[in-house]
């Protein structure tokens, strides 16, 4: 009895032991993001789009020590990160696709397409899907509008696309 | 390197340059600009290097990864130096073929050269092609030639002469006055006198001032600014340097969007290259100027663009307008006198400074100097970037350059300006096109984004999606944008789904007015244009959707039924086992009909026909199913 006690402690310990690990891998990626802007409050959107880049999203953690190492309230980093439609407050899926909404797209049949997309994966712009393996966003303009419509997946461009591709498209990832 | 100390060194170093390269060693160049790497040039790079070291002629011929020429419906595309030989949508399976026949052989691969869809006539040199026939590339010109991540090739050509010029030659009020001479104006789209902007700047109180350089290019539908940062930075970065020496400036921002990471990556290696060879930093070529440059990322927001905005996004905030009672020329970055020029103006400059005010001004029209670089997108039959002198009227670029309309369908209307311009309509095709002429119409040039629309288009949908492209990007600061877009999108999008009511239309107009008067930036007070341009030229279809709940372009999805026409249908079950929703009913020799209530209306059936037996009916009952609910069999 005492020994599984013991053993369940251990095991406690090290799991915690995991998490504090990972907080501090977290905290020393950040603080090398912001020296390498040097600490400049001007460079705060380009420390938040380099983090955004790093982990796909803006933890909030990360958020909480940007704010402390730049001495800017979290107010301001709230304002920025939710103005911005690069930034994302939850994180996202192993793919994002992102579908260009730009004019050209539009006469060419973006909207469409995107239909198509939502019917397929089942969720909105904006969502993931429950597997986590696709975030579907919009954009307004990639500015390939001479091939358009177009969509992009994890930066991978897609041109002179029709409503019958996206499948093939999408089965090329898992 | 050690860095270049005077100009004669400058001249030096060029002389070696060009030395150490024969011209006629061949050279291969491909484009790797968004638009081409979007259809697979990078392995088209590498084939073409895996395929040399094959033949073991790595050392004898050049692969250069250069800049974009503006026919990216075409793409990818290679150039064949010492010959000029254009070959368009090439692949990788066809590199061998090239390298054996063209380059070692100097035989042409005929396949490969543009072929006149209307003539069937090849064309070797680009000046055969229509598409390139009619324009004047003087920002465009040096794309194919050079490699953007190369400041030698950018000295070879020619390059930071014009620097060495201004920065020797000229004293700064020369060089203002030079360009105040040459009629430049902002090629960002408001045409305002880039030589005023300057001297406001320069003779404002403050310091230090800042330049800054626009390449925050959120239209949809334009590219060019991209175009020009990733094909020739260098070229933006001299106009830049030698702006800060006329204004008097120290420090520079260049702010690029998010959405154009080549664009980005290769302005940082242009300002780290510079720097290297003395053209950046303390003391540029000797003269004892010193300029520094740093680059900005935006984040994804349309209205970072309006220069109040972007200011405060280097800033570090959100990047919101600020009512400009004091120009940003006057009080801009930091409340600093801060002068802020698009992308190509500034890559404008070198040309102006080394050729002369005279020179410029002989090209375009007499309001408007020089070229516009014109991003020629939509329903045309050639898409891409095309640089013309302004003056030439819209029929000339959508006819003769851009081969007239997909599909030989009917003209409708084209749209200039983003979603601060306004659709065009055919009785003004032989409008000229510059600055005047085009804000005389209700639209304006914006930065060149021309969207042209067949008879599909249907001009109430295109209106809501300006409408609610703006409602997504507003900043939400000021009542009137925010409000006025809101209210306007909510009625268009009832008049697109067939709830439209009378009254509707003045509704509209009187909210365009509000807008147009009492918004805070430019977002706002021109957010109306697409709407009333609209109104203006095409009022009968809107009168339609809200009186007959039709919508002739076919375009509106809740005012249209799809229908398959029991006569054309041959049963070859490809739309019905394509159909997400299962809506198409029949089966093998079996006519198809759709079933109305299970139809998404998402065009699938309409996209795969291959026999025109799918249509859409607006406005019209839906016939019944063939012999009521029992599918017929064909006849054999």
């Amino acid at each position: 009895m005492e020994a599984l006690r013991y053993a369940e402690a251990i095991k406690q310990i090290r799991q915690r032991g995991q998490a504090i690990k990972l907080i501090v891998q977290e905290l020393r990626d950040v603080d090398a993001i912001v020296d390498k802007h040097k600490s400049d409050r001007s460079r705060l959107i380009q420390i938040l789009l380099d983090v955004q880049k790093k982990y796909g999203w803006l933890p909030k953690l990360a958020l909480i020590w940007i704010s402390e190492r730049l001495n800017v309230s979290m107010a301001q980093i709230y304002s920025i990160a939710t103005f911005y439609k690069a930034f994302s407050l939850i994180p996202r899926g192993r793919h994002t696709i992102r579908v260009c909404m730009g004019t050209s797209c539009k006469v060419r049949g973006a909207p469409e397409l995107l239909n198509n997309l939502q019917r397929i994966l089942g969720i909105e712009p904006g969502q993931t899907t429950p597997d986590g393996k696709f975030t579907l966003t919009t954009v307004n303009c990639l500015g390939c509008c001479a091939i358009s419509p177009v969509l992009t997946i994890d930066g991978e461009y897609y041109g002179h696309l029709k409503l019958t591709d996206v499948k093939k498209i999408l089965a090329k990832y898992n | 390197m050690k860095p270049i100390r005077s100009p004669e060194d400058l001249e030096r170093l060029r002389k070696e340059i060009l030395a150490k390269r024969e011209p006629s060693k061949p050279c291969i160049t491909v484009c790797v600009s968004t638009g081409c790497v979007a259809q697979g040039s990078i392995k088209l790079v590498e084939a073409f290097k895996a395929e040399l070291e094959k033949q073991g002629l790595t050392d004898r011929v050049e692969v250069k990864e250069t800049g974009c020429v503006g026919f990216c419906e075409q793409g990818p595309r290679v150039t064949i130096y010492p010959q000029e030989i254009y070959y368009f949508k090439v692949k990788p399976e066809d590199v061998p073929e090239i390298v054996s026949k063209t380059v070692l052989k100097n035989e042409i691969v005929e396949r490969l050269l543009y072929k006149d869809p209307i003539t069937g006539k090849t064309a070797q040199i680009l000046e055969e092609i229509p598409f390139y026939k009619y324009q004047l590339r003087l920002l465009l010109e040096n794309n194919a030639k050079i490699n953007p991540k190369n400041i030698e090739d950018y000295i070879a050509i020619g390059g930071y002469s014009a620097l060495a010029k201004a920065l020797f030659k000229m004293t700064p009020e020369q060089i203002i006055e030079e360009v105040k001479k040459s009629n430049l104006r902002g090629r960002g789209g408001g045409g305002f006198p880039t030589g005023i902007k300057w001297e406001t700047t320069r003779n404002a109180p403050g310091e230090p001032k800042y330049v800054i350089v626009n390449c925050d290019q959120g239209d949809p539908g334009a590219f060019m600014d991209r175009t020009v940062m990733e094909g020739n930075p260098h070229s933006v970065l001299e106009g830049l340097i030698i702006g800060a020496y006329a204004i008097g400036a120290h420090r520079g921002f260049v702010y690029v969007r998010e959405e154009y990471p080549i664009a980005a990556e290769n302005i940082s290696i242009a300002i780290e290259q510079a720097e290297e060879y003395g053209l950046l930093g303390g003391n540029i070529l000797g003269s004892g100027f010193s300029f520094n440059v740093e680059v900005y990322r935006g984040a994804g927001a349309f209205v970072s663009g309006e220069s109040s905005a972007l200011m405060t996004a280097i800033e570090g905030k959100v990047g919101e307008p600020r009512p400009k009672y004091i120009h940003t020329a006057v009080k801009g970055l930091w409340d600093k006198p801060s002068c802020l020029n698009n992308t190509k103006t500034w890559a404008t400059i070198p040309l102006i400074i080394l050729k002369g005010a005279e020179w410029f001004r002989n090209i375009g029209t007499k309001g408007s100097s020089g070229t516009m670089i014109f991003s020629l997108v939509g329903k045309v039959n050639n898409t891409g970037l095309v640089e013309v002198p302004m003056g030439i009227t819209l029929r000339d670029l959508i006819f003769k350059i851009g081969g007239g309309i997909r599909g030989g369908k009917k003209f409708k209307a084209v749209q200039t300006g983003g979603p601060s311009g306004g659709f065009i309509p055919e009785q003004y095709l032989d409008t000229p096109v510059d600055f005047d002429e085009l804000t005389k119409l209700g639209s304006m040039m914006g930065s060149g984004g021309m969207i042209v629309m067949d008879e599909d288009a249907c001009m109430v949908d295109m209106a809501r999606y300006f409408i609610d492209f703006l409602l997504d990007e507003s900043c939400g600061k000021c009542v009137p944008c925010r409000e006025g877009l809101r209210a306007m999108s909510k009625i268009l999008n009832d008049i697109c789904e067939g709830k439209g009511k009378d009254g509707d239309i003045e509704k509209i107009e009187d909210l365009a007015e509000v807008m147009k008067e009492a918004s805070l930036c430019a977002l706002g007070r021109t957010a109306v244009n697409p709407v009333l341009t609209s109104l203006k030229y095409f009022r009968n279809e809107w009168e339609e959707h809200i009186k007959e709940k039709k919508c002739q372009a076919k375009a509106c999805k809740a005012l249209i039924n799809y229908y398959i026409d029991p006569e054309k249908c041959q049963a070859c079950m490809l739309c019905l086992r394509e159909c997400p929703a299962g809506a198409v009913i029949g089966g093998k020799d079996q006519v198809h009909w759709i079933d109305q209530k299970k139809c998404v209306k998402c065009g699938t059936c309409y996209e795969l026909c291959r026999f025109g037996a799918v249509v859409k009916l607006t406005g019209e009952p839906i016939p019944p199913p063939p012999m009521g609910v029992k599918p017929i069999r064909k006849k054999k």
